[in-house]
């Protein structure tokens, strides 16, 4: 069943997420995809993740169709303008990728290549209306297409705002981003269930499905630089001690089964999962069982 | 205003590598202002070309470098220093520099970077920045440019990557879209988030042939205007009968529109 007809049909979806690699190595991008498929519903495939150059998005969510695993293909407007992210777009159709995601794209100037221009000629809204465009036959420019696609359009949504501002701006963007056209929302990874329920109140009323965002953690380290540096993210000081008192051995044991009770204890609360796993996309059956999925 | 700073003299150094005579010039408009190209600063500079071995056949600082007439005039009793020298720098904005690069029949070399457009005091006071979009949001935002604001340029809202107010490029730099809600939220207007914006605009703003001034235009490009009366603007309302039915507000056509701007 396609992640569309999971989140439409009001079934718990289940998607993950990996990111192609630096060069022309699709190695670890089909051990992926054989270990993923027939599990999870759909995966996204990053765009340039961070701003680091790396093999195209959109090859390698052709490669995940080719392979049998239904690809998200992530789209962001940092590095194209709307006349190449259109015809991205209709080329991803044209190899039958169905499930788009659109993002604003980080600042060239925190990847590797912090010289470039970033282009942010559309934003995340701005995109959508443009996917929304494409699946009604039209370009931006109201010149009628020759063949349509027909998207299934999602954006991302961040949970955790540590200013009024930056809470109510999430909310107020993601009402435009379901006027303009997002069918779905997946978040930013999420490890406080509390504050994930009040934010469910809150957009509870947009009737859009929102998938959480999962993380497993891989040590303390690694959710202490999270906290300082992801915006968005805020991992509570108990987790980050349980992780710190685990034995080294057992540190990955310990991370994935955190992953797992988070996901127990929100999969109620919304309508879907979306783990990141970060270098670990082949443990993410054994989360998946260990929540229960 | 346009804010410059004067480049490091080392880069201006490099581009009069084989250039033995130099002209300077400044400017007591903007770059005055900005401490990059008054009098002061082009009397330092003569200085410094000197202390390296150059020189300076003249210097000349003018009112506004942007305006080529101003230029050509304020040039008129310099032409044998100008003659003597192989290149001439000039320390202005971009503006100044392409004006004076169009009006002398010599290597024109920039002394400095335009930054950005300043405040409007006369030096860079505030830090609100207008990006000459031609589509001007402001009401939308509070009164606060999401095109300058924001790193991203962002139209339609805030992205993910604001960190306790700050934006993702620097601890140091606010996010514009916090500002922007704030100010919204201060004057009652919270309602402006929802604005849907359409995707902006980037075709170069040409300025409007009205915007010249003919006299300065026929100064500026001798021979290229005539006495001849303007032609007749093409089917122009006044011209018809019906010219009455035009409606309020339309265009009306230009009374002595300009000839040869493209």
């Amino acid at each position: 069943m396609s992640l569309q007809s999971k989140l439409e049909s009001g079934q718990f979806a289940i998607s993950c997420e990996f990111g192609p690699l630096k060069g022309t190595d699709t190695h670890e991008i089909k051990e992926n995809i054989e270990v993923l498929k027939g599990k999870v519903d759909a995966a996204n495939v990053t765009d340039q993740q961070s701003s680091v150059m790396r093999l195209s998005g959109l090859v390698t969510a052709a490669l995940c169709v080719q392979g049998g695993l239904e690809p998200i293909f992530q789209v962001t407007c940092r590095d194209r303008n709307r006349i190449a992210l259109q015809s991205d777009l209709l080329g991803a159709w044209v190899m039958g990728i169905k499930n788009v995601l659109a993002l604003t794209g980080d600042l060239p100037a925190l990847g590797d290549h912090p010289q470039a221009k970033g282009v942010f000629d559309l934003d995340s809204v701005t995109l959508l209306q443009a996917i929304t465009s494409l699946n009604e036959g039209f370009d931006l420019s109201m010149n009628e297409l020759k063949g349509k696609p027909d998207f299934f359009p999602g954006a991302v949504v961040k949970v955790e705002s540590n200013t009024e501002a930056s809470e109510e701006l999430q909310i107020a963007k993601m009402r435009k981003k379901i006027a303009a056209g997002a069918r779905f929302f997946q978040t930013q990874a999420v490890y406080d269930p509390v504050s994930f329920g009040k934010f469910m109140k809150r957009v509870e009323k947009f009737k859009t499905p929102v998938m959480v965002g999962i993380i497993p953690l891989k040590n303390a380290g690694f959710a202490r630089f999270m906290n300082a540096n992801v915006a968005g993210i805020r991992v509570p000081d108990d987790l980050i001690q349980q992780m710190a008192a685990a034995a080294k051995e057992d540190r990955e044991k310990v991370g994935l089964q955190m992953a797992a009770d988070l996901i127990k204890k929100m999969k109620p609360m919304c309508q879907g999962v979306h783990i990141m796993a970060i270098g670990w996309e082949k443990k993410v059956p054994e989360i998946m069982a260990m929540a229960g999925l | 205003m346009l804010y410059s700073e004067q480049k490091h003299f080392d880069e201006i150094i490099a581009y009069l590598e084989k250039d033995k005579n130099v002209f300077i010039m400044g400017c007591e408009g903007c770059a005055q202002s900005s401490g990059s190209g008054g009098p002061e600063q082009v009397a330092e500079m003569k200085q410094k070309l000197t202390e390296a071995g150059k020189n300076v056949t003249g210097t000349r600082n003018c009112d506004f470098l942007c305006s080529k007439a101003l230029v050509k005039s304020e040039l008129r009793g310099r032409v044998e220093q100008l003659k003597a020298a192989d290149a001439v720098l000039v320390l202005t904005c971009g503006v100044g520099i392409q004006a004076v690069a169009a009006s002398i029949n010599k290597p024109v070399y920039p002394g400095c970077n335009t930054v950005n457009l300043g405040g409007s005091r006369g030096e860079w006071e505030g830090t609100e920045r207008c990006f000459e979009c031609g589509q001007c949001l402001l009401y939308h935002t509070g009164g606060i440019c999401p095109l300058t604001a924001c790193t991203k340029s962002l139209v339609s809202g805030a992205c993910g990557g604001a960190n306790k107010g700050k934006c993702e490029i620097s601890k140091d730099r606010d996010c514009g879209w916090e500002l922007i809600y704030n100010r919204l939220k201060e004057r009652g207007l919270l309602s402006r988030l929802d604005d849907m914006m359409k995707p902006l605009d980037h075709k170069k703003i040409m300025p409007r042939p009205e915007m010249m001034s003919l006299a300065r235009y026929g100064l500026e490009n001798p021979g290229k205007v005539t006495d001849k009366p303007a032609p007749p603007p093409a089917p122009a309302p006044a011209a018809t009968p019906k010219a009455g039915a035009a409606p309020a507000g339309a265009p009306k056509p230009a009374a002595n529109p300009p000839k040869e701007v493209k």
